[in-house]
């Protein structure tokens, strides 16, 4: 499913949109970083609490399809700077992280 | 022994301790490197996995210092050397879950323990050195053509 797809159907806003053609297979949900380099897939959406910079590093190694902020966490400016040049797609959600992922899995597998 | 591969590309980069605003940007490097070199996607997706995870380890843990790249006809290795405290019990320390990481470091979503069995699982070779007190050094090496289940 196209990113902007999920973005539209789900709720959730564009706060780095580097690639909004992206296939969208899945999703994962995790705050520690590598539980998500040992078990996301590449293509997922990436659920969590996490803002640094590092993150940045991590969703361009793991290639996911973008990562969702959960509860209206917003990066700082550097964060979504750097996601910007590493073309990270970036997206909050105002919800809670079991919301978004509820929204999320419904609409992957209807 | 076997004849060595020749060597296609090495590179160095130095790692400072403690800066994890920097950290990160070897492994990004060395993913940049493998994919211009034209390393598959699975391949480029494990050395960038097992550099992040020895690259933290060096920020968190070390006094500092190099990781090299090393792209042979057959295979890419990674080595990381650093200045630091060592590794007491390299088995205790490679178990998952087992981490010495300070809470400020967990908070950030580091230290979750499961760092070295990370850089383990996607090499097709892993070997840990280290003396306590002076430094650590790994080589994890992955083998190109073959397979990796």
């Amino acid at each position: 499913m196209e990113l902007r797809k999920v973005i539209a159907e789900i709720g959730i806003t564009t706060l780095v949109g580097a690639d909004l053609a992206r296939e969208v297979r899945g999703g994962y949900c995790s705050d520690l970083l590598s539980d998500v380099l040992a078990h996301a897939q590449a293509g997922d959406l990436w659920i969590t609490h996490q803002r640094h910079l590092n993150v940045i590093a991590v969703a361009k190694l793991r290639d996911v399809a973008g990562v969702v902020f959960p509860r209206g966490l917003r990066p700082s400016a550097d964060v979504a700077a750097r996601a910007q040049a590493e073309g990270v797609n970036l997206l909050i959600a105002e919800g809670t992280a079991f919301e978004v992922a509820g929204k999320l899995y419904r609409f992957l597998h209807p | 022994m076997p004849s060595p591969t020749r060597v296609i590309h090495k590179r160095i980069y130095e790692v400072a301790p403690r800066d994890l605003e920097r950290a990160g940007t070897v492994s990004t490097a060395v993913r940049r490197e493998l994919l211009a070199l034209g390393m598959t996607p699975d391949i480029v997706r494990r050395a960038s996995i097992i550099c992040f995870e020895g690259e933290m380890n060096m920020v968190l843990y070390s006094e500092g210092g190099r990781i090299i790249l090393l792209v042979r006809d057959d295979r890419v290795e990674l080595l990381f050397s650093d200045r630091g405290p060592g590794i007491a019990d390299i088995d205790l320390a490679s178990q998952p879950g087992y981490s010495t990481a300070p809470d400020w470091a967990r908070e950030l979503g580091f230290g979750a323990g499961f760092g070295i069995n990370n850089m383990e699982q996607n090499s097709d070779l892993f070997k840990i050195r280290s003396r306590v007190g002076e430094g650590t050094v790994v080589r994890a090496t992955i083998l190109l053509g073959i397979p990796f289940f």
